[in-house]
């Protein structure tokens, strides 16, 4: 019991007939990232909101530190902190007073310091209303973590702001796993979620598609690698010969995009062909399958199999 | 007890500083104050002995039936009881708070008109008032409580609307609060014996302004207490923390619960 934090497991949460979340079960680690991943409608907002209490399960168990989050929600409230997806807030309301408010219930010194931290200190007496998407944002996780919770549950937490906000917002969270924070992250960031987390869940239709580190899902792929070339006279992208190990070729934008298994073969090759035709290289670019390509094979797989994974 | 303080620090405020509140705890009433006294004083010589219970009833169901009600459906459509549940604030806060903020504007404004009344615009003024204040505290609560629980099963703005002017306007007509109770037609006099005014105006008139009053206060001031604490029980009880996951089980038509007394009242008292 000791080494899981959030465990979940048989749950089930029906809307009517319609089956929201069909049975998964998994378990969080202490200080561990965890990533919930996956397209609109395949369960993430919903297990997150059962395991916050805002929601009743249908069938399964959750814990979330031992605790029950429908019977015991007084507890649960100190033990977790949680940036919601659409953050709720009165209009009339200020960051200052946001602070002193949550704080108070939840016995703990109001943490201005957070609002500093986390960009918000010349917004301090501004209304809620007031305030840009990306400064609600970054206000509700100040919300969310002033009570220095053991366990952050983050919704989106990036959506809607920008690069350097979400860079600092990178930065609080790496700190927070530092510091032993454990922390849910959901998220349709596919790069952020790859850049952050320790181990995902794909959820798609209510079940677990795939889990798993990022670098464990991505090598259970295709192990496709994916070499991208431009050139001058767009040569390769005017027919080419076919290539070593090359799988699928694409063409996108200024780019002609191969799908390798054999990314040593490949790209000689390729190199030779360009200087055959006279064709001068402007970029060349060899990446491993991301988890993003991943995601997409999954969610593909589920689409041609008439969705049914 | 920190909590609440800041919790209640923070209502208030919002009763003062978000425009629609703002009108409805103190301008509309106040506005409407002056120029009835500037009016009806002038018009009807029998409308200045009660022109201040009348005109403090007016302030009470602006601020809590017009008032009140719709930042509590507004709260829940946002999703702000769900930022609330999850930092621990107990459901029981946000539905007092409201109720206890309004019993502080109202008792403002109440103090504003009491006090300014019998100079400026020749008003009755109490001879009791302890039953002044015992009543004024009770119809506040009552209306108070009445309001949340209008906000707590009203799914939407529109419903508001139509509940809140369900008692609001027929309150204004019928309730006593321009021509006395006494006054009306047998079958109206029933009728207005289903709003909460027409006990308060019983009670103000009987106990704090030694007028004459139609029914034994006693009686007004039980159906007054009795309604108030039902609606209060039932604003808990059928409180939901979200639009899109309602408790199940608890259906709204319970909230029919607080007319109870009214119409025990209407069917005792109205003979």
């Amino acid at each position: 019991m000791d080494d899981q934090v959030v465990l979940v497991k048989n749950f089930r949460k029906l809307y009517g007939d319609v089956v929201a979340v069909d049975e998964i079960s998994f378990e969080v680690h202490p200080g561990e990232i965890f990533g919930l991943l996956g397209p609109n409608g395949a369960g993430k907002t919903t297990t997150m909101e059962c395991l916050e209490g805002l929601r009743q399960p249908s069938g399964g168990s959750l814990s979330v530190l031992g605790v029950d989050p429908i019977r015991q929600p007084k507890k649960l409230s100190h033990l977790i902190g949680v940036q919601l997806q659409s953050s709720g807030l009165p209009g009339s309301m200020t960051p200052h007073e946001a602070m002193e408010f949550f704080c108070a219930y939840h016995q703990v010194p109001p943490r201005h310091d957070l609002l500093d931290r986390l960009g918000l200190a010349d917004k301090r007496t501004a209304q809620f209303l007031t305030l840009s998407t990306g400064q609600q944002r970054r206000l509700s996780l100040a919300l969310a973590l002033a009570h220095n919770p053991p366990v952050i549950f983050l919704d989106e937490p990036t959506a809607g702001l920008d690069v350097g906000s979400r860079v600092e917002l990178h930065e609080v969270i790496r700190e927070l796993q530092a510091n032993g924070t454990t922390i849910m992250l959901a998220t349709h960031d596919m790069a952020e979620a790859e850049k952050m987390t320790d181990r995902v869940a794909i959820l798609l239709k209510g079940k677990i598609a795939a889990m798993g580190s990022p670098n464990q899902l991505t090598a259970t792929g295709s192990g496709l690698v994916k070499v991208s070339i431009s050139s001058d006279d767009s040569s390769l992208s005017q027919g080419g010969d076919s290539f070593p190990g090359v799988v699928k070729q694409i063409t996108k934008d200024d780019y002609t995009i191969f799908y390798s298994s054999d990314a040593g073969e490949t790209v000689p090759a390729i190199l030779d062909y360009l200087k055959l035709h006279a064709d001068h290289l402007v970029d060349l670019r060899v990446e491993r399958p991301s988890l993003e390509d991943r995601f997409l094979e999954i969610t593909q797989t589920d689409h041609s199999a008439g969705g049914k994974a | 007890m920190t909590a609440f303080f800041h919790h209640f620090m923070y209502d208030f405020r919002t009763g003062l500083r978000d425009k629609t509140l703002l009108l409805m705890n103190y301008l509309f009433p106040l506005g409407f104050y002056v120029l009835m006294g500037l009016l009806m004083t002038g018009l009807n010589p029998t409308f200045a002995p009660t022109m201040i219970p009348a005109m403090i009833l007016v302030a009470m169901m602006a601020c809590t039936l017009l008032g009140l009600p719709n930042p509590v459906v507004e709260s829940r459509e946002a999703g702000i009881f769900r930022s609330f549940k999850i930092n621990g604030v107990p459901a029981l806060s946000i539905v007092t708070i409201p109720v206890l903020s309004s019993l502080v504007h109202i008792i403002l404004v109440s103090a504003i008109i009491t006090v300014t009344a019998g100079p400026f615009f020749k008003a009755g003024i109490p001879v009791n008032w302890g039953y002044f204040v015992l009543v004024l505290l009770l119809t506040a609560f009552t209306l108070a409580s009445l309001g949340m629980l209008i906000g707590v099963i009203s799914p939407n703005s529109r419903l508001i609307v139509l509940f809140s002017q369900a008692i609001f306007l027929p309150s204004m007509i019928l309730g006593g609060l321009m021509i006395p109770s006494s006054m009306l037609p047998a079958s109206l006099y029933r009728v207005s014996l289903l709003l909460p005014t027409s006990y308060a105006m019983n009670a103000w008139r009987d106990l704090a302004f030694g007028l004459t009053s139609t029914f034994d206060s006693r009686w007004a001031l039980l159906v007054l207490f009795t309604s108030g604490v039902i609606a209060f029980v039932l604003a808990i009880f059928l409180f939901n923390w979200d639009n899109k996951n309602q408790r199940s089980g608890h259906s709204p038509f319970l909230a029919l619960l607080t007319l109870v007394p009214y119409v025990l009242g209407a069917i005792f008292l109205g003979a």
